[in-house]
């Protein structure tokens, strides 16, 4: 059942949702509310066998309602302080959603810095863990903003989180640990599926079309064999996620609160 | 065995050039009772090592920092460090970026008195490009897999701040996560430790016990500290301190900014420092944060 009263952060959160599906029993962390708040939408509904924590350090099998919780106690199931969230990087069994600055055409992705590395025009966090993630595990991508400034036409200004470009890897390096899932933007799911990876558009959200996405990517797309609309958020998908986010904080996560479906005008303004 | 000193002892031990590490994470039971007394010394030209919260951009911001060591620098919910981000964009700063990871790995192969820890992470990323230093080795096993390795991140002086702590140099880290605090004092050759609280001599259950996360023959020094963490937080004690961290933040971008900042907080005494902050009984009472 669909329901057409719903938010562009809703229908995310539910694209973003099933960036874990059939992933098995593994770490999924969705690093900022949409992406969590998809990764707990998974583990609600299609995927309960995923892992997930209390985004501190306890493990926990019921997903923690995210902003202040009033006189909600988490139920804790085990422990998984930073330090065992890297072996857990390491061994690979982990999904994590994370939303870089730049991705460009190989899924390499940018968390450190724009410009010139030795004085750069804004210095942002530093890699954090991009590299030891992407070249161990899955990771899929959270753009709030599909532009030319995330989706960069050349490679992107730091190499962060690895990707598919050839000339990065030397002989003897394993490439074959990593994977690409989804990226989930504000107009569309993408992959990086096509022939050598090349980025594809997937499903379109709600009045967006191809021509628009390529417009505002800094890289050629190709479509997906079954190029369709993004799935619309269910009555029971809804009901979760209001449970999951009591405050509304995924309100907030988009400039302006867009409805999920949007007219041509209103995605061209 | 008596290893209680006052900050400035520990401090005092520091020489121009030096390598320092501290203990915590981003915004996080950073020892900033030292911080503040590093800021008051003469030291400078010191290659920092951290899981970077505000320690290094006050560091950065006073100019003691030569060279930082650092997977991130951050205050979470402030997630740009104003003045790490001015000297990065300033390009004052000699800098060894690293995934947080290889970070770990550093520390541990100090730790472990080894040259290096093999590693995937780096490896297809601008951290080679940008880490000239950092080398490839081929596995001399069959499978042949090229890895990158790290070096030990020797360090000569740490610095880290725990809940609970005695004069024999024995320490609990009672917050939900202890970070990587056990690798920078093993990594270190003086570790010095401020805590909330110091006691004579712990005698604890075996429950609490757990708590102690390095054993005090790695403890050089014991600080009495109590909200020595202020402005980064101590679960489960206290929480960060918005209201200063936003007043710190603001400060990067006034005129003369870091000089208020450095007339308000550092160039004081600790009961002022207090004042200044509301008093005790408001920062010990800072809630926890929610993530």
């Amino acid at each position: 059942m669909s329901n057409a009263n719903f938010s562009l952060a809703e229908l995310m959160i539910v694209a973003a949702s099933e960036a874990w599906r059939n992933n098995g029993e593994l770490l999924a962390s969705g690093l900022g509310i949409i992406p969590r708040l998809g990764a707990s939408l998974a583990k609600l509904t299609h995927s309960p066998e995923l892992l997930m924590t209390d985004s501190e350090a306890y493990l926990v099998e019921e997903p923690i309602p995210v902003g202040p919780r009033g006189d909600y106690v988490p139920k804790y199931s085990g422990y998984m302080p930073f330090e065992r969230v890297f072996d857990c990087v390491w061994h690979g069994r982990r999904h994590a959603m994370v939303g870089p600055t730049q991705i460009d055409r190989w899924a390499q992705s940018n968390l450190s810095v724009i410009g010139d590395y030795h004085k750069p025009k804004v210095a942002m966090l530093g890699v954090r863990g991009l590299p030891g993630n992407s070249i161990n595990h899955a990771n899929s991508f959270f753009v709030p903003n599909h532009s030319k400034r995330v989706f960069v036409s050349g490679e992107v200004d730091m190499v962060s989180g690895v990707g598919f470009n050839p000339e990065r890897w030397k002989p003897g390096m394993r490439n074959d640990l990593m994977f690409i899932g989804v990226a989930v933007t504000d107009l569309c799911v993408m992959d990086f599926n096509g022939p050598d990876h090349a980025a594809r558009v997937v499903s379109l959200h709600p009045g967006v079309d191809f021509e628009l996405v390529q417009e505002r990517t800094g890289f050629p797309l190709l479509k997906a064999d079954h190029l369709s609309e993004t799935a619309h958020p269910t009555a029971e998908q809804l009901a979760v996620i209001a449970k999951l986010d009591p405050h509304n904080l995924r309100d907030k996560q988009l400039k302006g609160n867009p409805a999920g479906i949007r007219t041509a005008e209103e995605l061209r303004a | 065995m008596n290893k209680l000193m006052t900050a400035t002892d520990a401090v005092g031990q520091l020489r121009d050039g030096m390598t320092i590490g501290f203990g915590g994470w981003g915004p996080r039971r950073k020892p900033m009772a030292i911080v503040r007394e590093i800021l008051r010394s003469e030291v400078k030209d010191l290659t920092v090592v951290a899981y970077g919260g505000p320690e290094v951009g006050m560091l950065c911001a006073a100019g003691k920092v030569k060279k930082l060591i650092f997977g991130f620098a951050t205050m979470d919910a402030i997630p740009l460090e104003p003045y790490f981000r001015k000297a990065r964009e300033a390009g004052t700063l000699d800098v060894m970026e690293l995934d947080e990871g290889l970070f770990q790995w550093g520390l541990k192969a100090a730790a472990m008195r080894l040259p290096f820890l093999p590693a995937r992470a780096g490896l297809a990323t601008d951290v080679l490009t940008h880490n000239p230093d950092l080398q490839l080795i081929t596995s001399p096993y069959a499978d042949g897999e090229v890895l990158l390795a790290m070096p030990a991140l020797n360090l000569d002086v740490a610095f880290i701040h725990v809940n609970r702590a005695d004069r024999l140099g024995n320490t609990l880290v009672t917050g939900h996560d202890v970070y990587f605090d056990h690798h920078v004092a093993r990594a270190a050759k003086q570790c010095f430790v401020s805590a909330e609280v110091v006691e004579e001599r712990l005698e604890l259950d075996a429950a609490t016990a757990r708590f102690n996360t390095f054993e005090r023959s790695l403890v050089t020094g014991v600080i009495e500290a109590p909200l020595g963490a202020h402005p980064t937080s101590c679960g489960p004690e206290y929480g960060w301190d918005m209201q200063h961290l936003k007043d710190y933040s603001n400060s990067a971008s006034e005129e003369n900014g870091w000089e208020r900042y450095l007339q308000t907080y550092v160039d004081c005494s600790q009961d002022e420092y207090r004042t200044r902050n509301g008093g005790a009984e408001r920062m010990a009472a800072l809630p926890l944060p929610t993530f």
